[in-house]
């Protein structure tokens, strides 16, 4: 390696062995191992006689209390759709990549996909089905009719839920801006006409 | 996605106890481990929960620096007025990365420890030295647009993918983490390393240690600060290339500079050889050029990325000048 990088950005790992050990040996240790990779590292073997079990969590969803056993591999999307068979969420990317799965968690506009279930005790989650009051239309979903701010409707839970916290965090002022703070949700149909029309009608309600 | 146990640990110490045990990994945000473990890339056994301890504080110190709690989100980091005055290319380099659900859930510390999002690196069916260290790597020969042309070796040239830590080299931030034995603090050069012979070590970091938070020391003159990224779409996506500049100008003459550049690097890349070369110089476009010139020196282009190197010299130009026009 050159002096000059080493001056500037530090150095590669390969230098010390106990990091070779502690980083690449575990992955594939055998038992024998193990030992003596406790040794080097200080890093315990797994106690793989405890169990991995199903993990129970407490999580208000829309204002109700629900209690779930579920594997802890499970994400809050997966939660929702599989378990609660709340299936307005929507999944997309299932990778953070496009939004369809936005929901509100303790008021804040997260990706479902991307949150494990078993990270939501005590979570207060407002999901698409938790936004009317009865019949009675959130402003955003009765904006986002008026402004046709969708075509298939595929991604649109996951918009209105962004727009909501959008207008809730309160930091989007101009188009350019609203768009840019949008950006996190995609729309296949190129729907983002109308659903910038939709957020400023409820941004100057 | 392997089957793991959950821990949620309720303090520190016991998060590093928790990650004390073979396979362990710390989950905060989980917008970089759930995605990998989606994708078997990443396989722990046991995912320690940190969103518990109280690591949530932004503080402003005596001397005009600040310490950031490594579960602070990227979103309450880059809207915090303190940052935002004092520290704008922080604040500019996080608002430009990812997505407003994502910076919500994403951490200081999460951000620190992402990982590659080199192609190859995600997709299980190439080969990478990287996921599976020795089994070759398939970019160098595949399809490198996105990698790197700096601090690349012979078995990796994956580009470092985070905004934040670009501006955190160009401020020199330190990296406090607390193991097992105690506490330690690591310089941010010295945190990333460089692929070298063992790419998929990526940093200075063991298992069982926790970062507990990043220290950036007062610089001054950082309230000119400017973060540029350069990218194929105008959001939600990683830089081709990015520069995070700050510039102290007295009279014209530069007095102070810091240059880091994002996109290009295998680590968040300080160029001291671009601070050299501005500071003591007038501040005008052909002194832009030689500091943007001496950042590339050392720039090797692979098939599909040599147009990085131009890109990458005058997106240093261009953050150069508009910190020169804020003075
Ligand atoms: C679609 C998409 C687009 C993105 N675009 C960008 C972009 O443009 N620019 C950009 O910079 N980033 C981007 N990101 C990446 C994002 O910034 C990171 O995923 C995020 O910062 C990771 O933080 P986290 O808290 O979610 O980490 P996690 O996923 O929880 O963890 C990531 C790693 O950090 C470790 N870790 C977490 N906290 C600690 C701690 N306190 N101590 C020790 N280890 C810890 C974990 O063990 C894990 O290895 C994007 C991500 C996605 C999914
Ligand atoms: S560049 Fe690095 S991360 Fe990408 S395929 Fe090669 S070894 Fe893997
Ligand atoms: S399904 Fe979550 S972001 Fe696409
Ligand atoms: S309305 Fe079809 S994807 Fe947006």
């Amino acid at each position: 390696m050159e002096e000059k990088d080493k001056e500037n950005n530090g150095s590669s790992g390969g230098t010390t062995r106990r990091q070779f050990l502690g980083q690449v040996g575990l992955a594939g240790a055998g038992l024998q191992l193990a030992p003596l990779l406790a040794k080097a590292t200080g890093i315990l073997p797994d106690n793989e006689a405890l169990p991995i079990e199903p993990i129970t969590v407490n999580i208000m969803i829309n204002g109700s209390q629900k209690t779930l056993t579920i594997d802890t591999r499970v994400t809050l999307l997966d939660a929702l759709r599989e378990k609660l068979m709340m299936t307005g969420t929507k999944k997309g990317c299932d990778h953070g990549q496009c939004g369809a799965c936005t929901v509100l968690v303790d008021g804040r506009r997260i990706n479902s996909c991307l949150h494990l279930a078993a990270m939501c005790e005590g979570s207060e989650v407002t999901t698409i089905e938790g936004l009317a009051k009865g019949d009675d239309l959130h402003p955003m979903q009765a904006a986002f009719l008026k402004h046709d701010g969708f075509q298939c409707g595929y991604c649109t839970p996951g918009q209105i839920c962004s727009a909501v916290g959008l207008v809730k965090e309160g930091r989007a002022k101009t188009d350019a801006e609203i768009r840019e703070l949008m950006s996190g949700n995609i729309c296949r149909c190129g729907a983002y006409q109308n659903i910038l029309a939709a957020i400023k009608e409820v941004q100057n309600a | 996605m392997e089957p793991f146990r959950f821990v949620k640990a309720q303090d520190n110490l016991a998060a590093i106890r928790a990650a004390g045990i073979n396979q362990a990994k710390f989950i905060a945000g989980g917008t970089n481990m759930l995605d990998l473990m989606k994708l078997n890339i990443e396989t722990p056994k046991q995912v320690v929960d940190i969103n518990k301890l109280s690591l949530y504080k932004i503080e402003e110190l005596q001397n005009g620096g600040i310490r950031i709690g490594a579960l602070v989100k990227n979103s309450d980091l880059s809207y915090n007025p303190y940052i935002i005055k004092n520290f704008p290319v922080l604040s500019e380099a996080l608002l430009s990365g990812a997505s407003p659900q994502l910076r919500n859930m994403a951490t200081t510390g999460g951000n620190l420890m992402q990982r590659t999002r080199c192609p190859y690196f995600y997709n299980t069916d190439f080969a990478c030295n990287k996921r599976v260290p020795g089994s070759g790597c398939a970019a160098i020969t595949g399809y490198n647009r996105m990698n790197a042309i700096l601090g690349t070796s012979d078995k990796c040239i994956a580009t470092h993918p985070s905004d934040m830590c670009v501006a955190m080299a160009a401020l020199g931030a330190i990296i406090h983490v607390q193991g097992p034995k105690g506490s330690r603090a690591i310089p941010f050069a010295d945190f990333h390393l460089l692929p070298g012979q063992t790419p998929h070590i990526e940093h200075n970091l063991k298992q069982d240690e926790l970062i507990t938070h990043v220290e950036i020391p007062a610089l001054p003159f950082a309230v000119k600060s400017y973060y540029l990224k350069v990218r194929d779409r105008a959001s939600y996506e990683f830089a081709l290339a990015s520069a995070a500049v700050a510039l102290d100008i007295q009279n014209g003459t530069i007095n102070g500079a810091r240059v880091a550049l994002g996109g290009v690097g295998t680590k968040p890349w300080r160029s001291l050889e671009a601070e050299r070369a501005l500071i003591g110089a007038p501040a005008n476009a052909q002194t832009y050029r030689t500091a943007a010139n001496a950042a590339l020196a050392e720039a090797k282009p692979h098939k599909d990325n040599a147009f990085k190197i131009e890109l990458a010299k005058r997106t240093l130009v261009r953050a150069l000048t508009t910190v020169e026009g804020m003075s």
